[in-house]
């Protein structure tokens, strides 16, 4: 801690000197000029004094208007002077005390930068007392190095870069003119490879299943609703949403309290209650008239999630809500030098197998699955048996909503929790349970693991938006080849 | 009118779409449209107390757009009984059509006074993207609007129809079609302006778009476009064709075996839907000023399913009805109680399955 501060201290010191200039005008000026190679230069001038007001003026400036002599001038940024200005703001949020805010900083810059903002930076890592913070500031020199006109800087760096993971500098560099950082850089890129290609699979393979347990999640309420009892039911992401805000609402009880890290514990019983009640009350009161016309269904069900949305909306606001992960969920296990696998994915990951094993065993081994069962072969054989069959409805979707409300409160743990929260699972919940085949349970959970992988394997080639619309496509045309799903049910029931 | 119901064959053509009755409603809603509002918006001076304001004509003109979508979706839905929920793709593809050609009228008028559109200066590009290429002539606008959401609508549906996709399956994959088109168009290197779209429309075929005259001719030719989507509809549901789309929604099955191939019927009614939806995004488009993927949101999507459900489906004038009614409805509350817009429509929805399953037309039939 002293010797931290210390460094603070120094680093203070350092640009205290610095600030007594006023900025410079002549810098000011370019930057309001309309050429963007000027406004560049500019930032690059303001930056490489150092001067803490010039944060002040970049971040103005990335809005569109800067002062100058005390007049406002509206100047153009487009994107990639404004990617300059981000930059720029980085390397002055080096000089910050703060350590989190140093780190984050170099972090950004790791990237590669301006090389005109080298100097800045140079001073930065000297003045760094902070090991973790120190090694990304020398990744960060190496990859402003590597623009650098001098051969051997650029050697040098990358050299230096062998050390770091960060590939995509390295493939640019790959294909330079010259020949001798050409193949310096090429060996470097094999060399890095051969070290991090295991930890690449681990950790798309970790992903994979990590995003192919969220869908399962998603989509196993549904697998009961849709899948077993054919009830389009379009509220299912709204039941998803409301499970992640009973979560909160139950965090909201035990924040303070020293069992803060145990509200899991009290907050999976809630949110599977809440989202079952509101699922049981919603068949009693509209779904229950609409069994045997699914178009019907569709449209109701689409109106009871807009009520949903915005009655959330009008309790909690419109503004996403800050759900706290428990503390032994944070951080996460080290397994190679480029794979982290963070706690809470982990425990998502755990969560969906429980979860999974729950419905599995309920439906197989208790009296009220085989009830469910038994009603959704054949209604008519149940009913004479003596089977109630619409309460046996009530209570199986009952079971799927709450399953539902299971997903959000994972689902809580790793992303935003907001009213449009269960909008972005819908169209990909029932995807998974077409995919894998209605009526089958495997298949749900086979088509969740497979998409989840394919998405991030695919994401891995072209970015996450690609990779979703390939995914969509794929499954359109999956559907259209074989409308009956991966696992088809054996039978005569060809017309549903 | 017990001459008009005699064998078709002897019917003069235009007796067989409608009676005096059905005429004169059409003769009404045509005389407001060219008459009424043209006079009473432009001549009539702004301080009088009959004059239209822009906003009005505005507002009525976005329904008719809707009006015409909601016909669309009547067509597959209320008589062929496929429920697609991608026309709001169609009506977006029509729109970013159109939405092309207007942003080359901008020329140089631009907040970077570039020949490119603001947004691909922005991005740094330095040249039009080969999609690009042509959008600066109306008729290839033109042509753009009527073929991107035909040929989309004819592939898709070819291969959904052949393997018999139906119910709620096509439901849902044409869901997942336009929701991934979607993610697509938010794309800003798709090139078609991320997700602010387009807008700032300065000029359309070298008329100001912002003229009270523009304004007025695009109204004019909307509602013309709006009764000529009626008229063909009404004729197509009359014919025997029309007959056959209503048995394939009753028992797809007995028809088949009858000997028809339901996939061509099919098909057609959906290419012919998604072509006047395109239309109707390309009339849209200049009128509301701003097209972006969120109108490919598959919210819209059901939103206008629920219009032609309000107004009746199977009944022509019930999917009219029901577009202006919800989209009136919609008007008044975004503007009134904005935060119990989805309150309302909600309520709509739930309340027109359970106990109008034949909408405002059935109602006024009883």
């Amino acid at each position: 801690m002293l010797l931290q501060g210390k460094g603070a201290a120094a680093l203070a010191a350092l640009f205290i000197s610095a600030s007594a200039f006023a900025l410079d005008r002549s810098a000011l000026e370019k930057l309001a000029s309309d050429d963007n190679d000027e406004k560049i230069a500019a930032i690059a001038a303001l930056v490489a004094e150092g001067d803490p007001k010039a944060a002040d003026v970049l971040k103005s400036a990335a809005e569109g208007e800067i002062e100058v002599d005390g007049k406002k001038v509206e100047i153009v940024v487009n994107n990639r002077v404004r990617a300059r200005i981000a930059e720029a703001l980085s390397v002055l949020k080096l000089l910050s005390p703060d350590n989190a805010e140093r780190h984050a900083a170099a972090t950004a810059l790791t990237g590669g930068a301006d090389p005109a903002m080298l100097p800045l930076v140079l001073k930065a890592r000297d003045a760094e007392q902070d090991p973790a913070v120190k090694k990304l500031l020398e990744l960060a020199t190496a990859a402003m190095q590597l623009r650098s006109e001098d051969k051997e800087t650029r050697l040098a760096a990358i050299r230096a870069l062998a050390g770091s993971d960060n590939k995509a500098l390295l493939v640019e560099a790959a294909s330079d003119a010259d020949e001798d950082i050409k193949r310096a850089a090429q060996s470097t890129l094999r060399e890095m490879d051969d070290r991090l290609v295991w930890g690449e699979w681990l950790g798309l393979a970790f992903a994979g299943v990590s995003l192919g347990s969220i869908l399962l999640l998603a989509a196993l309420g549904l697998a009961i609703t849709y899948g077993l009892m054919g009830v389009i039911n379009m509220a299912h992401g709204e039941l998803i949403m409301i499970g992640a805000y009973t979560t909160y609402v139950v965090q909201g009880w035990f924040r303070g309290s020293a069992l803060f890290d145990f509200y899991l514990v009290a907050a999976i019983p809630a949110a599977f209650v809440v989202s079952a009640g509101v699922g049981m009350l919603l068949e009693r009161s509209v779904i229950r008239w609409l069994y045997g016309r699914p178009l019907e269904t569709l449209l109701a069900t689409w109106g009871i999630s807009l009520v949903l949305i915005q009655a959330v909306r009008t309790i909690f606001g419109a503004q996403n809500v800050q759900v706290e992960n428990p503390a032994f969920m944070s951080g996460g296990i080290q397994v190679m030098a480029n794979v982290v696998l963070p706690w809470n994915r982990i425990f998502i990951i755990l969560f969906a197998a429980g979860v999974l094993v729950a419905m599995w065993a309920l439906l197989s081994k208790t009296r009220l699955g085989l009830y469910i069962r038994g009603v959704t072969q054949n209604r008519s054989m149940a009913a004479c048996v003596g089977v109630p069959t619409a309460r046996v409805d009530t209570w199986a979707f009952g079971l799927g909503s709450g399953i539902a409300g299971l997903a959000g409160c994972a689902l809580s743990q790793v992303g935003n929790v907001g009213p449009d929260l269960g909008q972005g699972y819908i169209v990909d919940s029932f995807l998974v349970v077409v995919f894998g085949g209605v009526g089958q349970l495997a298949g749900t959970v086979y088509a969740a693991l497979v998409l989840g992988f394919a998405n991030k394997l695919l994401e891995s080639w072209s970015g996450a938006v690609l990779a979703k619309i390939a995914v969509l496509v794929f499954i359109i045309f999956f559907i259209q080849r074989r409308p009956q799903g991966l696992f088809a049910l054996k039978g005569r029931a060809v017309e549903a | 009118m017990s001459a008009l119901t005699l064998d078709q064959g002897q019917t003069p053509f235009m007796w067989r779409l409608y009676g005096v009755k059905g005429w004169t409603a059409i003769g009404i809603g045509g005389l407001i449209a060219f008459v009424v509002f043209p006079v009473l918006n432009l001549l009539v001076p702004p301080t009088s107390a009959l004059h239209i304001s822009a906003f009005w004509v505005t507002l009525i003109g976005k329904i008719m757009c809707y009006a015409i979508v909601a016909l669309a979706l009547d067509l597959v839905w209320g008589y062929a009984g496929i429920l697609s929920l991608g026309h709001g793709l169609f009506f977006a593809l029509g729109g970013y059509a159109m939405g092309m050609y207007l942003m080359r009228q901008i020329g140089r008028e631009g907040q970077y006074q570039s020949d490119l559109p603001d947004f691909m200066v922005f991005l740094d590009w330095k040249e039009l993207p080969w999609h690009w290429s042509m959008s600066d002539q109306f008729w290839w606008a033109a042509v753009l609007v009527v073929l991107v959401p035909g040929v989309l609508a004819f592939i898709f549906g070819y291969f959904a129809f052949r393997s018999r996709v139906k119910g709620v399956y096509f439901s849902i994959i044409t869901q997942a079609l336009t929701f991934a088109a979607m993610l697509l168009f938010f794309r800003n290197n798709t090139g078609f302006g991320g997700n602010n779209g387009f807008t700032d429309f300065k000029r359309i075929l070298g008329f100001s778009i912002t003229a009270p005259e523009t304004r007025m001719a695009l109204f004019v030719i909307t509602a013309l476009t709006l009764i000529g989507t009626f008229l063909a509809a009404r004729w197509i549901v009359t014919s025997k064709f029309g007959r056959v789309l209503e048995a394939i929604r009753d028992a797809e099955a007995r028809v088949m075996f009858c000997g028809y191939n339901t996939m061509h019927y099919k098909l057609a009614i959906f290419t012919f839907s998604a072509v006047l939806c395109g239309i109707a995004g390309a009339l849209y488009v200049p009128q509301v000023g701003i097209i972006n993927p969120s109108e490919m949101s598959p919210a819209n999507s059901i939103e206008m399913a629920i219009w032609v459900a309000v107004g009746g489906r199977g009944t022509l004038a019930g999917a009219i009805l029901g577009a202006g009614l919800v989209n009136g409805a919609k008007s008044f509350f975004t503007v009134a109680f904005p935060e119990y817009w989805l309150f309302a429509l909600g309520a709509i929805f739930i309340c027109v399955t359970l106990f109008m399953p034949r909408g405002v037309m059935g109602l006024l039939k009883r």
